[in-house]
């Protein structure tokens, strides 16, 4: 934080807590969400990474002091969005480079009907 | 000579040294979790199929509510040393300090269930997996055949494949919330000869163990690099430093809070990308 005095701390520690609960309520929703096994892998990652970014910004936001930072960090965690935003875009990218067909496991994967059975 | 910096902060800055130092090295750590969370995305999308349910979501999630309490007592512990409560800062960071070894307990435990944890493809097309109750004396795994003898297995799971597929190839094509149902089914006496293909749940397993175990391995040192510094300043907090440079100290628990914060913060996506998606 940039100048907290002894008050300021003391006026914060209610908000700490119910940071904490929130991230307790934020782990339980997305278990929850998960629980639903959406057939959509698009939106089972968005439910779960959606919630995941607001659980990382009260931690970034109040624990680690970010809503209150002098200019000089806020400079830093740019440069930072910057090029972890570049490394991804070029994830994204290179995914397209890939020959058609490209996989990682060993064996054929033929087009086949369900025949899963318990 | 004095270090200067250490509570005054600079002038350009306006800050003490230690914590641009520390945002910098977080800003590094961003980027070298960044480039591994690249290589899973990288490793899923190219997989034929990505496995479900082998994680156990509980634990999982047990464990995320540690780091979190942990979170908040490191911030308590902060907030207290700076209201004047030394004694009370002590405890919070003793409780952090916990957090973490029930962390890493935790973690230990899983990756022993992990390592004892086997997929059996048989030759007959049939995949299962499950820990190995019984294994005869001459039986014997090498790379991911089995040699000799025979094993008795107690299967979570028996599926039917088509050749050359893994469980999670047959399981992606069951409804998802099959996918996660363990049905502990009957033992079975599977001969050596039976066996197409059979390992534990290892990074060789698959694509998908390997990064499981870089990522969460690479976490949990850090987590452990931080017990270190924070057991460090658990230990501090009696000495005669803490008490005539009180600010100074603070100021190394706010740093070393920072530090355990970007622990939670990673495990924060690590549990959902791991153990749900």
């Amino acid at each position: 934080m940039s100048a907290h005095t002894h008050d300021d701390v003391r006026k914060h520690l209610k908000l700490y807590i119910g940071v904490f609960l929130a991230l307790l309520v934020g782990t339980a929703i997305t278990v929850y969400a998960w629980t639903w096994h959406f057939e959509s892998v698009a939106v089972t990652i968005t439910v779960a990474l959606f919630i995941a970014c607001i659980k990382a910004f009260l931690v970034a936001g109040y624990f680690m002091h970010l809503m209150s930072e002098r200019k000089t960090i806020y400079a830093i965690l740019l440069t930072t969005v910057f090029f972890f935003a570049g490394l991804m875009y070029l994830t994204v990218w290179s995914r397209d480079q890939m020959p058609r067909g490209t996989t990682y496991s060993v064996g054929p994967n033929p087009p086949v009907p369900s025949v899963g059975t318990r | 000579m004095e270090i200067p910096y250490t509570v005054q902060p600079r002038a350009d800055t306006g800050l003490f040294n230690a914590k641009v130092g520390i945002w910098l090295f977080l800003a590094s750590e961003v980027m070298l979790f960044g480039a591994l969370f690249s290589s899973y995305i990288l490793l899923r999308v190219g997989a034929n199929s990505w496995p479900h349910g082998l994680l156990n979501v509980p634990i999982g999630t047990f464990n995320t509510a540690v780091l979190i309490s942990s979170s908040i007592t490191m911030v308590l512990a902060w907030a207290n040393m700076k209201m004047g409560n030394p004694g009370l800062s002590r405890i919070y960071l003793g409780i952090t300090v916990l957090c973490g070894f029930a962390f890493l307990g935790v973690k230990t435990k899983e990756y022993y269930d992990k390592f004892v944890h086997y997929e059996v493809r048989l030759v007959d097309g049939t995949v299962t997996d499950g820990h190995i109750k019984e294994r005869s004396g001459d039986f014997a795994i090498r790379g991911f055949k089995a040699e000799k003898g025979s094993l008795v297995l107690e299967p979570l799971n028996v599926l039917h494949a088509n050749p050359g597929e893994s469980m999670a190839d047959a399981m992606a094509r069951l409804p998802a919330k099959e996918r996660y149902a363990h049905h502990h089914e009957k033992e079975m006496t599977i001969e050596a000869s039976q066996i197409r293909w059979i390992s534990n749940y290892t990074p060789k397993h698959s694509p998908y163990f390997a990064i499981y175990f870089t990522l969460t391995g690479l976490h949990a040192l850090h987590v452990f690099g931080g017990m270190i510094v924070l057991s460090y300043l658990f230990f501090q907090n009696r000495l005669a430093f803490a008490r005539t440079q009180t600010e100074r100290y603070t100021n190394r628990l706010e740093v070393g809070g920072l530090f355990w914060h970007f622990v939670d913060l990673v495990w924060i996506f690590l549990f959902p990308v791991l153990y749900l998606l």
